[in-house]
């Protein structure tokens, strides 16, 4: 139980997707524009990197490692992603209008995003278990939504803000983005002295 | 709109060769200009033998697989053309970090997945979209080369202030020594220095193009997101980067976005 919390918080606050590991940044300064469309994004991305896990890692340690296949590892997730969220589409456009009316106009963006492959291959190259992928990719998407709620809300305020003229617009948002970094730089020692 | 986004990219540089490799430098630099590929510009840019590494390894996937996209231009169906554009990239990321492993296992060290990532770098995606798909072999090359040295060139300017604020070094060469009265900004190759100075370097490429951008179809980097070429793979490409085209109007809307979708279906 224990690990699970380590793994979980890690990535959520000290590792974060976003702000320690700079994955999936062209969503985060893309669609933060305002909250909604942010969290949209953000539950789109969860939903896809629990699935992607869920299919990558049996595909990598069943049928890729024991042939000694490993090395085609970027080749096979990058087409299994990108089927995978093509197929999904279709299945929540058929069976759940409701949550393709949330999700769905979301899925697409994300085929190559560089968090979904980043989260697979991290997942492999961490040694870790399936139940302990699914953790870490749950942590991995909460804390997307983390940094992408709070830099939305930023964002918003930005608008208003009289920064000077060549700093208007993306140069002030990655200088927030900054900011933010630094608080969560603060969750360093978190995970030792909890559990350590 | 689709149209007009076409003519500023075509019509006011004539398609002469040496053209081909300089634009991608200065006046469309994929990082500055483009925005695009910032996940490891970021990432990476710790020191300037990384960005170097990395420069030079993106480089190599871009060049490779313009000219294949290009060679196959005729031969791959248009409607299963970005899948078929990711598999060609993926396989030359593979020979990259095979290379790399092979020969410089520190660098593969000190990169880790940011390698592998290259294959959903938006500019290498970007590019075999919006020009190799579309022409001759030669002048592809040209351009993946051309927009290479661009990416490399910014990678390196990140690196080299985050590493000389944040470690005081220039390629490992140590110029301010830790215990001096003077120490290093150890926040520079920390993340938030990574956002920081891409921020500034931001800043000052704005300017600079306010400045050299006379003409008015051309005005201001952010409006040029090399995956607006048109509705349909906007979004597709860069993952969502609202960067461009997008980031002028409402961030996303779901009309658009559905059209999009209903596009790419088709």
């Amino acid at each position: 139980m224990k690990e699970f919390l380590i793994i979980l918080f890690s990535a959520i606050l000290v590792n974060n997707f976003v702000l320690t590991r700079f994955l999936g940044l062209c969503p985060f300064l893309g669609v933060s524009k305002n909250v909604k469309t942010a969290m949209g994004m953000s539950y789109a991305v969860i939903f896809v990197m629990i699935l992607s896990t869920v299919i990558t890692w049996p595909i990598f340690n069943y049928i890729l490692y024991p042939q000694d296949l490993a090395y085609m590892q970027t080749v096979i997730f990058i087409l299994v992603i990108a089927s995978l969220v093509q197929i999904t589409e279709m299945f929540l456009k058929k069976l759940i209008p409701p949550l393709y009316s949330s999700l769905g106009i979301f899925l697409p963006l994300i085929t190559t995003n560089c968090a979904i492959l980043g989260l697979t291959i991290l997942n492999i190259d961490e040694g870790y278990s399936f139940i302990e992928s699914i953790v870490h990719a749950i942590g991995a998407g909460v804390g997307f939504m983390l940094a992408l709620f709070l830099f939305s809300g930023i964002r918003a305020k930005l608008d208003y803000a009289d920064v000077p003229r060549m700093m208007k617009g993306l140069p002030i948002a990655l200088v927030s983005a900054s900011l933010i970094a630094i608080a969560f730089y603060g969750f360093k020692d978190l995970i030792e002295q909890l559990f350590g | 709109m689709a149209r007009q986004k076409e003519r500023p990219q075509n019509n006011p540089y004539k398609p002469s060769l040496l053209n081909e490799i300089t634009k991608g430098i200065l006046r469309e630099n994929p990082v500055f200009r483009l925005l695009l590929g910032i996940c490891p510009a970021l990432a990476v840019t710790t020191s300037v033998e990384n960005s170097l590494g990395m420069g030079i390894a993106s480089t190599f996937v871009l060049l490779s697989a313009n000219l294949v996209v290009s060679l196959l231009r005729h031969i791959i169906p248009p409607k299963v053309r970005i899948p078929a554009f990711i598999i060609i990239i993926s396989g030359f990321v593979t020979v990259a970090h095979m290379i790399i492993q092979a020969f410089l296992p520190d660098l593969n060290d000190s990169l880790g997945i940011y390698i592998p990532l290259i294959t959903v770098n938006c500019i290498i995606l970007g590019r075999a979209e919006i020009f190799a798909s579309k022409r001759k072999p030669f002048p592809s090359v040209l351009d993946g080369l051309g927009m290479g040295i661009g990416y490399t060139v910014a990678l390196v300017s990140i690196g080299l202030v985050r590493e000389v604020l944040g470690n005081g070094a220039i390629l490992g060469f140590q110029f301010i020594s830790a215990d001096a009265y003077i120490r290093p900004m150890m926040i520079m190759i920390l993340p938030p220095g990574g956002f920081f100075v891409f921020g500034i370097l931001v800043a000052f490429a704005q300017r600079l193009s306010e400045r050299m951008d006379n003409s008015s179809n051309h005005k201001g980097d952010t409006d040029l997101c090399a995956g607006a070429i048109n509705d349909q793979t906007a979004c597709i490409i860069c993952g969502g980067c609202g960067l461009g085209r997008q980031a002028k109007t409402a961030p996303m809307d779901p009309e658009q976005a559905k059209h999009t979708k209903r596009g790419d279906a088709e």
